[in-house]
């Protein structure tokens, strides 16, 4: 039965097992130092669909396909599909599973979806809820620029803080039993807004919800960073990961040489002309489910925070002349010796 | 968070680390930009000039031409490009509005013809046509009081 610790954090008593994971993505992350890791690499933006928006549902669709196919499982077997995405009433997801015919959750974390639904899958079996969960998330460069930002063909500059959206859904198969890593503490965020009004900025607004999370983690755990091989935020990217080094500095916790942000990884920042890097859901969901689950498998790595990041604004209200209110869960996988 | 930075004193800290624009490249590449587009018209309006096209003629037919080429490039997936190159110098020119008036309708084709492409094709350039053609009603009632007055 889970138990809580300190003020935010719950303690997983039978920790749930990552039976699988996979993960599908775009060219442009196909492209990139983590290419060999996915799944599969779609070329076609329209993924053979008519709009981006079914595009993406399709993402989602086969990457759950992939994975079940993966752990050798099918859709009876598991009890909860948690999932969500960017676009408005998180319809990717809603549209992706109407006919799989098993319970689903949509949730909206933003870019912290896959945290979010990774904590909720892992408490829902743990309480006895459920013997196996999906969490799963997507996002879609193309129908997320539709979503926040300009038309594709429209001639703009991006600024100097902006990031880029992973197109790519990835998904871990959570389970009761089984061997694999273990999710073994999560964190629920609190919703922390430092007033950053610059949408094209959320790096620098989403830090200090990332400087929260793991500071908080640390005080109910009573561990230092020290204890985790990998500190891993969610889409940080360069600028802020740089400010989230700063915060966690200012604070007496040093993360250098055990902290990477996905949004760096995903993309060659040099190469790749994305400015600070990649950003979305699908950029920690990918990164976790295809790189990160593969090195922990082969115990390279053992111990893991992941620090997914989401910042929870709309364009509406952003022009309405409010600022960002970010958030970040974290979700400690680990080893644990049989 | 054991030490807490005001939202004052973060928001500084954010100002002062953020990487910020090339401003002397993307000047230098504006001027470029909008100058050779300027000078692709300049080329059609002499043209037509010299082969005996009278002088207003000329000019709308420039504009025509010009509005065309934008709107042709970005159809092509192009104009998209120059404009990450070349910022305001790609989006001041007559070509930019049309870019701005034909991606919207491009994007926007998935929704059908009437919510999509008729309702969002001046998602963009809509305030540009409201508050111009305000600003010009505004300048034609000075200068009619003007040469009232005088």
């Amino acid at each position: 039965m889970s138990t809580r610790t300190g003020k935010q954090t719950v303690v997983l008593s039978n920790p749930p097992v990552v039976i699988g994971g996979a993960a599908i993505v775009g060219k442009k992350e196909g492209d990139g130092p983590l290419a060999r890791y996915f799944d599969q690499i779609i070329d076609d933006e329209y993924f053979g669909e008519k709009t981006f928006e079914k595009a993406e549902s399709r993402l989602l669709r086969d990457t759950l396909a992939k994975t079940l196919e993966k752990c050798g499982k099918s859709a009876q077997d598991i009890d909860f599909i948690i999932s969500g995405d960017l676009q408005n009433q998180c319809t990717a997801a809603s549209y992706a599973f109407r006919d799989v015919q098993v319970s689903f959750i949509g949730i909206y974390g933003a870019c912290s979806t896959m945290a979010e639904s990774l904590a909720l899958g892992a408490m829902l079996i743990d309480g006895g809820a459920a013997e196996m969960t999906a969490c799963m998330t997507s996002s879609h460069f193309c129908s997320a620029e539709r979503q926040f930002r300009y038309p594709l063909e429209f001639g703009s500059q991006r600024t100097p803080t902006s990031q880029w959206t992973v197109t790519g859904a990835g998904c871990i198969l959570l389970g009761k039993q089984g061997n694999g890593p273990r999710i073994t503490h999560v964190t629920c965020g609190a919703i922390i807004d430092m007033g950053i009004k610059d949408a094209n900025n959320m790096g620098g607004a989403m830090a200090p919800a990332a400087c929260d999370t793991i500071l908080r983690h640390l005080q109910d755990t009573g561990r230092s960073l020290d204890y985790y091989d990998l500190v891993l935020t969610g889409d940080l990217g360069s600028f802020g990961r740089s400010i989230l080094t700063r915060l966690l500095k200012d604070n007496g916790v040093d993360p250098e040489g055990r902290y990477e942000d996905c949004g760096c990884m995903i993309f060659d920042l040099e190469r790749q002309d994305v400015v600070c890097g990649g950003s979305g859901c699908g950029c920690s969901a990918t990164v976790l489910s295809a790189y990160i689950l593969e090195l922990m498998n082969q115990k390279k790595l053992n111990r893991v925070l992941l620090v997914a990041t989401g910042a929870l604004h709309s364009p509406t209200w952003i022009q309405q002349g409010e600022s960002i209110p970010c958030i970040a869960h974290a979700v400690s996988l680990e080893n644990i010796p049989e | 968070m054991s030490k807490k930075l005001t939202k004052h004193e973060y928001q500084y800290l954010v100002e002062k680390t953020m990487p910020t624009s090339r401003g002397l490249r993307n000047v230098l590449a504006a001027f470029f930009t909008g100058g050779l587009i300027c000078a692709i018209g300049q080329v059609f309006l002499m043209g037509m000039k010299e082969l005996g096209v009278d002088e207003e003629t000329a000019y709308m037919l420039t504009t025509v031409i010009m509005i065309f080429l934008g709107a042709l490039l970005t159809g092509l997936n192009i104009y998209d490009k120059i404009g990450k190159f070349g910022g305001a110098g790609a989006s001041i020119p007559v070509t930019g509005f049309s870019n701005s008036i034909v991606s919207p309708a491009m994007e926007y084709k998935k929704e059908g013809y009437v919510m999509g492409v008729g309702a969002r094709m001046f998602l963009i350039a809509g305030p540009v046509l409201v508050y111009g053609i305000f600003a010009s009603v505004v300048a034609g009632l000075i200068y009619y009081l003007w040469v009232q007055a005088m």
